[in-house]
């Protein structure tokens, strides 16, 4: 499953998996004394506003690379996806939707799209403008991370994780940051479906929670 | 509408991070069109995917000091995208059917080219995903679906009508998940035929001395 590189990047398991995640938010950077990047997005799409896409660049540039790398991207790759997802997020600005996502979901998925594309693979998706899609009132609730900034989620979510009991962070990282499937954890580490299956639920139910209980 | 049978987590997981394949996708996604709460949670989901994205600041290596610039002569060359719009559909039975599906009929549930076998009549829907096969089943009302397990995992969504079995009733939106252990014997409700999708992973590579066994006696 892992190459020799993922192998030992993973030696230690979900500290060192979600270390780097640690490092950095514990580090202070997501300043939120800036111009929203939701806003960015905003004038991207309405004006072809290049200072604000400059501003999305420094800010998600960096943060794709090193997500993508923890994705097992190989190295060689990596500077030319990054370009790719932020060529998206430039072209598809025009279809970002700040009452759906903030921006870094936003980009989240961008990136995950554009990987999918190129492994050659389809994506089915809801069109929520399709006279089949069914609608709910529940749909107009807002959306866990509309009810924070990006800098009180990231501390929101760093903490959830840091109460989570290490055999659900464990599976979250890996479900995350090495883009496996709940099957695919369970043979790697060796346990039965259902254990991750619960473990997964567990930790699902509590980040969900702890994303939804701001003000 | 109600539904009352929906994906577990661990599956939406999968769809949110990228990880589940395309056929079962395709099944999750179209349950999520008749869904609003699977739609919330995978929202959820891919909040936390975002969070995630925005701490990832552990990267010490710059950006090379052109890419802004490269990037920029790269995306002025190409247009902005605008999303197509759809043209209406006339046919209801079609209509009916949510577009990540929809997208893939070869024609109206009506003018498909059924193909029965006993009780029940099926569709084989193109999938180029080694080992997954991708059917739409029509039941007559009242008729049932032979007793059977699966080598593989399945999954059934209910499009039109409603069936029942051991585990339970399900009607349009409700997706059912069958794996090996499960026999089961669906019925469909009278009054109404059921018209589902139903996608069979690959067979279970089993392994161990038992599992080579139970794979030789499992010739499906
Ligand atoms: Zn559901």
């Amino acid at each position: 499953m892992f190459d020799s590189t993922g192998i030992s990047e993973l030696g230690g398991r979900h500290d060192v998996a979600l270390q780097g995640l640690m490092a950095s938010i514990l580090s202070g950077e997501g300043n939120p004394a800036r111009a929203s990047h939701e806003a960015d997005l905003l004038a991207v799409a309405r004006d072809r506003d290049r200072v604000a896409f400059r501003r999305l660049f420094d800010h998600f540039a960096p943060r794709l690379r090193s997500f993508l790398r923890r994705l097992r991207t190989p190295e060689g790759t990596l500077d030319d996806l990054v370009q790719d997802v932020m060529a998206s997020v430039w072209r598809r600005a025009n279809s970002y939707d700040p009452a759906k996502a903030s921006a870094s979901t936003w980009i989240f998925t961008i990136a995950r799209n554009r990987r999918i594309d190129l492994a050659r693979r389809k994506r089915p998706e809801v069109d929520l403008d399709d006279p089949a899609t069914v609608h709910e009132e529940a749909d107009g609730e807002p959306l866990p991370d509309e009810q924070a900034s990006h800098g009180q989620l990231a501390v929101i979510l760093r903490d959830a994780i840091a109460q989570l009991p290490p055999d659900q962070s464990e599976i979250v990282a890996l479900a995350y940051q090495r883009d496996m499937s709940h099957s695919e954890i369970a043979s790697e580490l060796d346990l039965p479906l259902g254990t991750v299956k619960s473990r997964l639920r567990l930790a699902l139910v509590k980040l969900r929670t702890a994303m939804e209980g701001l003000d | 509408m109600t539904v009352s049978h929906h994906p577990d987590r661990a599956l939406l997981l999968d769809y949110a991070t990228g990880a589940l394949s395309e056929p079962f996708a395709l099944v999750v996604a179209t349950h999520m069109a008749l869904c609003p709460a699977c739609r919330h949670e995978v929202s959820a989901m891919e909040a936390i995917g975002g969070a995630m994205l925005e701490a990832s600041t552990d990267c010490s290596q710059a950006q090379p000091e052109d890419a802004f610039a490269r990037l920029m002569a790269h995306v002025e060359a190409v247009p902005g995208e605008h999303a197509a719009s759809q043209p209406a559909i006339n046919d209801p039975a079609l209509a009916a059917i949510p577009r990540p599906l929809r997208d893939r009929l070869p024609a109206s549930p009506d003018q498909m080219p059924w193909r029965r076998q006993g009780p029940i009549e099926t569709v084989f829907l193109p999938c180029d995903v080694p080992g997954y096969r991708v059917r739409m089943l029509r039941i007559a009302p009242g008729r049932g679906v032979p007793r059977h397990t699966h080598r593989g995992e399945e999954l059934t969504l209910v499009l039109q009508g409603a069936y029942s079995d051991a585990t339970g009733h399900f009607g349009r939106g409700d997706l059912e998940t069958a794996d090996p252990t499960l026999d089961h014997r669906p019925v469909a409700d009278p009054g109404e035929q059921c018209i589902c999708l139903a996608v069979t992973s690959a067979p279970l590579r089993l392994t161990g001395r038992l599992g080579r066994l139970i794979d030789h006696f499992l010739d499906i």
